[in-house]
């Protein structure tokens, strides 16, 4: 046993330089008080390697700790996505006004992001159920006490409080949930699970009304993390309280890692290894619970939800909230097909999402720095005053809408290629494009507020040379991925390899 | 006809020539208008020189419409090359332009709109850089819409043109700007999604064989010929979504007159019918024209409501003549609604431009009649129309213009006898009026005697009813020109001034050659004689042989 852990220890390695990041980030806090650009640097070597090391992991398939944790080309793929966003996320952190201007020093806020960049990159690879409770819970935790804090702000107190109760709750019925499966099969590792499952199903009764409420019950803690209506309640004021940094990242970096489980608990689970007859790259699931019309229900209701609300938003943080919300929503259309082209889709679309959102979010908190406000109405005649910035966010605005040349069209494109390529989900793809046009009216809105409106300030906004260039680092791949996105979708296709299905 | 500057063909330069030209003026110093100016016009003006290039040495022998060996002109690229697995196949985009009798017309158009709307931004003076930067890269979108030949490509430039159009109406329009921009910015993208899906739904239905080379071969050539290495994909190339032999057996839109292929034909129509606009989708059209500033009306006018007619022609008829045989009265119907339903509602408007506005659905619904009635004599009238359509209401706005910016007012009962204060805007004036409402010798009638000659062979009855508008036109045209240049001349206006050197040289060439095509047409007709009949060959009996071949 022990050497079995031992042999499996060094495909462990990512997350294990990230612990070790962490601690080392908590020790020099402790001896350099005061410092955040120090733990800031330590932080992001240690993402960088821990990004390097699953690099190194492309093309392994297996699963280590006897099941636990697969490491497969899927797994890699969105470690790195996490990874990324977290060193980009640690940068946005240094030029943040409302972190920096505060008594308390930074160190403790990186090791925290560490944290939860562990959690969400073992949700990537959770294989067993017990790990997946265990990966969210990480995640989770880190997330309420990041999302809280500047404390010293009312609203983030309050975004924290709110969190805790939502996430408590969500998790506690996905606990619930598990332990059916856990009654019904008799174990929690996802393939023995899948083996288990047909004799439970064959037996009928009410072990298939059980599945069906264990099946639900699951459902409530990935759609609490991937923020998916009805489970959304929390994401809007946890968006709009939490330091805009920590907004950015849990819009992306959560959103991944909560589909990536989804999908490996959805696919290793009740893939039906015996169902022939059926496209390649396609799977059925097994008898017993029907997925696709329940997770078909989700995705309208959290992309229509998302971006009917929207509309109403008067806080830039709360209008990306809930444009967030519809993003979960049309990548939740990638996973009805149940096919892998809908899985690549997924995967395209969030290596863009990761680009277009994290830039909207850096825009906001640069333009917050310097006018202290997030409100759209203040957005008023900004245009003129801050060219570059306000470029750059109409360019997100647009690829965020999915309009070309920008890359959130190629993403769209993939998605609902992916729909329209699938028999009998046209009306979804209808619903998901009709979606776009709505969102199409609050972006816009931002737009018009920017360049269309006239405003008494003419004094122009000021960025540092960093800054713009990191604006320009984020803009430059939402075009580029526009107009040339042959090898992104390359990567994507190649990524969905998970293991333990074929 | 391989004609290329460094090694790029003279339909990408055209093409792409404005975006560099949009580089240029934003890099262009602060406080240098007349730069600015200048080096938009040269880059419009190397158009049009490019334009006259395309007139002169366009074969007018040659059909192209669903052939690439008769295309003109032709640029291919390998753009997008995404190797295929096991469960998703090589996705491979080209980069394909090409031009033929139908597209040559609308890119003449094009050019010479584009040039127009550079001088008469002139008097533009506010934020002078962004302004013609986006108009530069408007100019991209439009050509490349009528140059494109993948459906990719002419999807990315359809959807280019929104933006610039969005912030050109928001930014420079009048006092309901903001609303008139983001209406035309829903509109227009609402249609724009269902021709997406109706895309996707055309490319997973369709294959083709593709050589290492990159070259396509349809399924029948490809099984003919047996070259080694082909494989086979999925291709958004327009061209070979016109062969019915390449469509996948048992694919969502194989075969003829089935549920999915009205659909699909109905999603594509919503997306250009907005853009014509036709009944019941014209609400956009007034508000954006009243709120544009004039150069923007112009070419709103004058080049992007041919969008919607030309992907009709280019893209619905030709991959789905089925369909559009189906369709093809309700076509016709909502096309002489629009002609009747603006010829009325222009004549009650005070207001200049809004009933500019309003006639040009009107004429607009003259194109979509033509080209309903399938015949060469119908499509040939529909597309000169769309040319003359152009050239005319460009002149019609700027003639609004030219009066708005002197008594910044538009209400036409404001004014009166205005014939003696400005005998030249007088002269220009009663050219396009008399154009617009078909008289005989100017190139409108020529255009409109040929759609509704067409369409009487077809609907006979929708012909007769359509008729009334010419009555209409007259009508409100006529009463037009008597408000603003008969009786008496109200005090206020004895200070206006006629038409200065640059006001006429726009009106004069444009119309030149309204004078011109009206005597002379054939030069134009030439053009397109050869592939539309092509097209309404495909239109009438595209489908159908193929369905009797197989039974």
């Amino acid at each position: 046993m022990a050497e079995q852990i031992l042999n499996d220890l060094p495909r462990l390695l990512p997350e294990v330089t990230l612990t070790a990041t962490m601690l080392l980030v908590i020790i020099v806090d402790l001896l350099t008080k005061r410092s955040a650009v120090i733990p800031a640097m330590i932080a992001l070597l240690g993402l960088a390697a821990s990004g390097a090391l699953a690099i190194g992991q492309w093309g392994v398939h297996t699963t280590v700790f006897s099941g636990m944790l697969a490491v497969d080309p899927f797994a890699v793929f969105f470690k790195l996505l996490i990874a990324g966003c977290a060193v980009l996320v640690v940068l946005f952190s240094l030029g943040s006004s409302e972190l920096n201007n505060r008594e308390r020093p930074l160190g403790e806020y990186f090791a925290l992001l560490m944290g939860l960049t562990l959690g969400m990159m073992l949700m990537a690879g959770a294989n067993n159920l017990l790990m997946m409770y265990l990966a969210l819970e990480l995640s989770s935790i880190s997330s309420y006490i990041l999302a809280g804090y500047t404390r010293e702000a009312a609203d983030s107190s309050e975004a924290s409080l709110k969190y805790v109760i939502y996430g408590a709750f969500s998790s506690g019925l996905m606990l619930y949930g598990i332990s059916i499966l856990y009654g019904l099969t008799g174990s929690l590792d996802l393939a023995v699970i899948n083996q288990t499952l047909p004799s439970v199903v064959a037996g009928g009764g009410t072990a298939v009304y059980a599945l069906a409420i264990a099946g639900i019950l699951a459902c409530a803690g990935f759609g609490y993390k991937i923020s998916a209506v009805p489970f959304h309640f929390w994401t809007p004021d946890v968006y709009e309280g939490a330091p805009i940094t920590i907004t950015a990242f849990l819009s992306v970096a959560s959103k991944a890692g909560g589909f990536a489980m989804l999908i490996r608990f959805l696919k290793v689970t009740f893939i039906d290894p015996a169902a022939v007859a059926i496209p390649a790259g396609a799977w059925a699931t097994l008898q017993g619970f029907d997925w696709h019309y329940i997770i078909a229900a989700l995705a309208v209701m959290t992309m229509t939800v998302g971006n009917v609300v929207a509309i109403w938003q008067t806080n830039m943080k709360r209008l990306l909230a809930y444009s967030s919300i519809a993003h979960a929503g049309y990548l939740l259309m990638g996973v009805v097909v149940m096919s892998n082209e809908g899985l690549a889709a997924i995967m395209l679309y969030f290596v863009i999402y990761l680009f277009m959102n994290l830039g909207a979010f850096y825009v906001v908190m640069l333009i917050a720095n310097r006018t202290g406000s997030e409100d759209i109405e203040d957005y008023r005649g900004i245009g003129p005053r801050a060219p570059f910035v306000t470029v750059s966010l109409s360019i997100f605005l647009i690829s965020l809408t999915g309009l070309p040349p920008t890359a959130g069209f190629i993403g769209k494109l993939y998605l609902f290629a992916a729909v329209l390529n699938t028999q009998g989900w046209v009306w979804l793809a209808v619903v998901g494009a009709l979606n776009s046009v709505i969102a199409l009216y609050y972006y816009a809105r931002v737009l018009k507020n920017m360049y269309l409106e006239k405003s008494e300030l003419t004094a122009p906004l000021t960025f540092s040379r960093p800054q713009r260039a990191l604006v320009l680092l984020l803009v430059a791949p939402v075009l580029l991925l526009g107009i040339y996105f042959a090898p992104l979708a390359q990567l994507a296709q190649a990524s969905v390899k998970i293991f333990g299905t074929p | 006809m391989a004609s290329s500057l460094f090694g790029i063909g003279i339909l990408s330069w055209m093409t792409f020539l404005p975006v560099l030209g949009m580089v240029v003026v934003l890099m262009l110093p602060k406080g240098r208008p007349g730069l600015t100016r200048w080096t938009a016009l040269a880059v419009t003006l190397v158009q049009v020189a490019l334009a006259a290039v395309l007139f002169g040495y366009f074969d007018r022998s040659l059909a192209g419409i669903s052939s690439q060996g008769t295309m003109q002109f032709v640029e291919k690229a390998r753009w997008i090359d995404v190797q295929g697995v096991s469960w998703f196949g090589r996705v491979h985009i080209e980069y394909l332009l090409g031009i033929d009798g139908l597209s040559v017309v609308m890119v003449l158009l094009t050019a010479l709109i584009s040039c127009v709307a550079v001088i008469s931004s002139w008097t533009i003076e506010k934020s002078l850089k962004g302004y013609f930067a986006l108009l530069l890269l408007l100019d991209t979108g439009m050509m490349g819409v009528f140059v494109a030949l993948d459906f990719f490509l002419f999807y990315m430039f359809w959807e280019v043109m929104l933006l610039p159009m969005y912030f050109l109406i928001g930014i420079w329009g009048g006092s309901r700007r903001e609303y008139a921009a983001i209406k035309f910015f829903l509109y227009t993208l609402l249609g724009s999604v269902l021709m997406l899906l109706a895309m996707l739904a055309l490319y997973f239905s369709t294959n083709v064989y593709i050589d290492p080379a990159g070259t396509l071969y349809s399924i029948a050539e490809g099984a003919k010929l047996g070259i080694p290495g082909l494989e086979k994909i999925h291709t958004f190339n327009l061209l070979q979504m016109m062969d019915p032999g390449n469509f996948v057996p048992g694919s969502l839109l194989a075969g003829f007159n089935t549920f999915w292929r009205y659909a699909a034909y109905v999603a594509l129509f919503i997306g250009f019918a907005i853009k014509v606009p036709l009944f019941p989708f014209h609400t956009w059209l007034p508000d954006a024209h009243v709120e544009a500033p004039t150069p923007i009306s112009v070419i709103l006018a004058g080049v992007l409501l041919k969008m919607g007619t030309y992907g009709m022609l280019r893209i619905s008829f030709p991959i789905f003549p089925d369909a559009m045989r189906h369709f093809a009265w309700e076509l016709a119907l909502l096309g002489v609604i629009s002609m009747v339903y603006g010829a009325l509602v222009a004549m009650a408007q005070t207001d200049f431009k809004k009933l500019i506005a309003y006639s040009s659905i009107s004429h607009m619904g003259i194109v979509v009649l033509g080209m309903a009635s399938m015949n060469t004599q119908g499509m040939m009238g529909a597309v000169f129309q769309m040319f003359n359509h152009g050239t005319i209401t460009a002149m019609l706005f700027l003639i609004v213009g030219v009066l708005y910016d002197r008594a910044h007012t538009r209400g036409l009962n404001e004014f009166g006898g205005l014939m003696n204060q400005m005998p030249r805007y007088a002269g220009m004036m009663t050219v396009a009026f008399f154009a617009a409402l078909g008289l005989p010798g100017l190139s409108g009638f020529v255009s409109e005697l040929l759609s509704l000659l067409g369409a009487f062979q077809t609907f006979q009855t929708l012909t007769i009813i359509s008729a009334v508008t010419i009555v209409l036109t007259a009508g409100y045209m006529l009463w037009v020109l008597q408000r603003v240049f008969l009786g008496t001349l109200p005090d206020k206006w004895k200070g206006l001034t006629d038409l200065n050197a640059r006001e006429t040289l726009m009106l004069a060439s444009l119309a030149a050659i309204v004078i011109f095509l009206g005597i002379y047409p054939a030069p134009m007709l030439n053009l397109m004689n050869t592939s539309l009949n092509a097209l309404s060959g495909i239109v009438l009996h595209g489908g159908a042989g193929t369905m009797m071949g197989m039974n």
